[in-house]
């Protein structure tokens, strides 16, 4: 970062539009491998076939009604969860943040089930919306106990310390919830581990309005976010309204974790890891930062799931579980390399 | 605050009337608890059968108790105990309240390995019995407390320790150890992965004598090893600087009295899986008590087996005829515990 201020500013344009390019072709690469790898190998001209004019081989029912779904959801759950993780760091100027640690997802998850055991809720549609209000509630929970008796606000320890005490709060509740009711227990499952596989369609169709509107609020918060971290007397004192801007910074997060985790289920450490990588290149500048945290997102997902289909045969690992095992390292070395200070 | 001196052969220790009470009370309702919870089951009883039938042989509910009932409210009151005072010794040694067994990586560590051990040898043996459950478990359960344990500490070992380092990369590991244990009950057999998924959420539930005595000679073993060291643990309270100057070999005691902890959770968390927070609020709760600058090893450990049966008892009745595993109630009570700890802390109230 000390690097990226010292550049001029035509270079660093220049820089950035280099590595815009050459992030989306990691990411044409990730769609590729992720069409193309998997239980049965289809080759390249096979998966064009599929794409272009499908004739109803078994490599065209593959790709086009498990591949691409799946590779679709894979890049909208990426894209959310790397905007979500920037938006989140940024708001709470704390490196630490993620959707996963700070208990957004369990909040979403608890919900869920409740909204399954006391309501009766079958179709994804209304998990979706349960899962936004538990994201919502325990995101500005996490927020208001990390706040509580400091100055300007938690130190990433208190904000990562109560967000594991709100995770374990809630998975308790949870897990003590689906052990009375059986269907419960049944999407929790599914839930717990965090996959795209086999997910249909119409999951996608449902999820993407929340995710649009999601993004659409996070472009909008850039600017805001960028005077927000020069502290909040000198944003108010550039005409900013404070409370709007964090007000639509929360809207965003909640919209696009609470789809994506209704989705997917619980994936940790994509929102932690994607800022950090994205900040490298970007800059502290909102307005290319939460752009190349999606794209970055996007295909750091879909790399993660190529590989768990690939690295445990015949079965598969849950992208879920390989974005933790990549990611917590990550989050060591992160805590290791110096203390955790305040973006 | 009234003390008086205990010496035994050159040994002294100061016994204060405030924690003398705390202990005996703690006691006397730690039996009624068990009282309580031995009462329920297929064979109701009042709390008074339960005393009469434990001490008479020939009642036809004596094997019921003998078999059934006591083991699993022993098991209760040992494993909290044993998880409380690897807790007190944990936060003695970090001098951080937020430090327990759970965020240094032992009982993840024994989870992971014990899930593994399941998964394995179920595909072999059919099952965990026999030999295996009783020395295998705990034996499992240790190493990976151990590797844990040494994998925290190595992380966050950098130019010395630093108590928040410690806990941050306690986190991280934790998360990598949960998901290990998620991969590997995708692995294993549905069965084994049942049996595994009821260990995992800490639970009181068909514990025999296998699981008591395993607990019980760890306790016998190590309680008096750490009052032993109560002084050096004492004296670590103070800077490093201060310690050496007291006399005390630190690295040496801070390694044995870590090491006693270690194996206390391990040993616990083999018996009846991760009993979540017991470890982290029984000190706090003890220290609160007895108003002492810093967590009492003995009250701390009634106050564990006292939380740990009433947990169980509010497990087993909350929801009857259905039965949460203990770790459950002790989660929903422990988080928000933790939160107001970190509200008192971030006041500068410690």
């Amino acid at each position: 970062m000390v690097a990226t201020t010292a550049v001029k500013l035509p270079q660093l344009r220049h820089r950035r539009l280099t590595w815009l390019i050459g992030l989306t072709g990691v990411l044409v690469l990730a769609i590729v491998l992720s069409i193309t790898i998997g239980a049965k190998a289809v080759p390249l001209t096979d998966a064009w076939h599929a794409l272009t004019s499908p004739t109803g081989t078994e490599s065209d029912i593959i790709i086009r009604s498990l591949r691409l779904p799946r590779t679709a959801l894979g890049i909208l759950a990426g894209i959310a969860l790397g905007v979500a993780g920037a938006l989140m760091q940024g708001h709470t100027r704390n490196p630490l943040a993620d959707p996963g640690l700070l208990g957004v997802t369990q909040g979403a998850a608890f919900a869920m089930v409740a909204s399954i055991i006391f309501l009766g809720t079958t179709s994804l549609l209304g998990f979706i919306w349960f899962g936004l209000a538990g994201a919502l509630v325990a995101s500005v929970g996490v927020f208001a106990l990390g706040m509580v008796g400091g100055r300007g606000g938690p130190t990433p320890v208190t904000l990562a310390l109560a967000g594991t005490a709100v995770s374990a709060f809630l998975y308790a509740l949870t897990s003590a919830m689906v052990l009375l009711d059986e269907q419960a227990m049944d999407v929790f499952r599914f839930w717990q581990s965090g996959s795209i596989a086999a997910r249909g369609t119409e999951v996608i169709w449902q999820v993407l309005p929340f995710i649009a509107a999601g993004l659409l609020l996070a472009l909008l918060n850039a600017s805001g976010l960028n005077a927000l971290s020069l502290g909040e007397d000198v944003a108010r004192n550039l005409g900013q309204n404070i409370a709007l801007t964090r007000a639509v910074g929360v809207a965003s997060v909640t919209l696009l974790t609470g789809a994506a985790v209704a989705a997917c289920g619980s994936l940790s450490f994509i929102g932690l890891i994607v800022p950090h990588l994205a900040r490298r290149v970007s800059g502290t500048d909102h307005r290319w930062l939460l752009p190349y945290s999606g794209l970055i997102g996007a295909a750091l997902l879909l790399l993660g799931d190529v590989i768990g289909r690939v690295v445990a045969p015949p079965g598969e690992l849950e992208v879920g579980v390989v974005l933790a095992l990549l990611g917590a390292p990550f989050f060591v070395a992160l805590v290791r390399r110096r203390k955790p200070v305040r973006l | 605050m009234t003390s008086y001196a205990l010496r035994i052969a050159g040994l002294s220790w100061q016994v204060r009337l405030r924690g003398l009470a705390v202990t005996f009370g703690g006691l006397v309702l730690l039996v009624l608890l068990m009282a309580l919870n031995m009462r329920i089951g297929d064979l109701p009883m009042t709390v008074g059968e339960v005393f009469t039938d434990t001490f008479d042989a020939s009642s036809p509910a004596h094997f019921v108790i003998m078999e059934l009932r006591l083991p699993r409210a022993l098991t209760g009151a040992l494993v909290g105990a044993a998880l409380a005072l690897s807790g007190a010794i944990i936060q003695s040694i970090a001098r951080n309240p937020l430090a327990s067994p759970e965020i240094l990586g032992v009982t993840t560590g024994a989870s992971v390995t014990v899930v593994a051990g399941v998964v394995v040898s179920g595909g072999v043996h059919g099952g965990v019995s026999g030999l295996l459950s009783s020395v295998g478990m705990p034996a499992l359960a240790l190493l990976g407390g151990l590797l844990g344990a040494v994998i925290v500490y190595g992380l966050a070992w950098r130019r010395g320790l630093d108590g928040y380092r410690l806990v941050l990369v306690g986190i991280g590991v934790a998360a990598v150890f949960t998901n290990v244990k998620y991969w590997l009950m995708t692995v294993g057999d549905v069965n084994d992965t049942a049996q595994a998924m009821v260990w995992i959420s800490g639970s009181l539930h068909g514990r025999g004598w296998e699981h008591v005595i395993p607990v019980a000679l760890a306790l016998a073993v190590l309680i008096p090893l750490t009052l032993l060291g109560t002084r050096s643990l004492n004296a670590l309270r103070f800077s490093d600087d201060t310690v050496t100057a007291l006399g005390v070999r630190m690295n040496l005691s801070r390694a044995l009295m870590i090491l006693a902890a270690v194996l206390l959770a391990a040993v616990a968390t083999a018996s009846a899986g991760p009993v979540a927070f017991v470890a982290l609020a029984s000190p706090q709760i003890a220290l609160r008590l007895i108003r002492s600058a810093q967590p009492p090893l003995l009250s701390s450990a009634i106050v564990g087996a006292v939380l740990t049966a009433g947990a169980d008892l509010l497990a087993r009745t909350a929801f009857s005829p259905i039965e949460l595993p203990v770790g459950v109630v002790t989660a929903v009570l422990g988080a928000p515990y933790l939160i107001y700890l970190l509200t008192r802390i971030r006041k500068g109230r410690t």
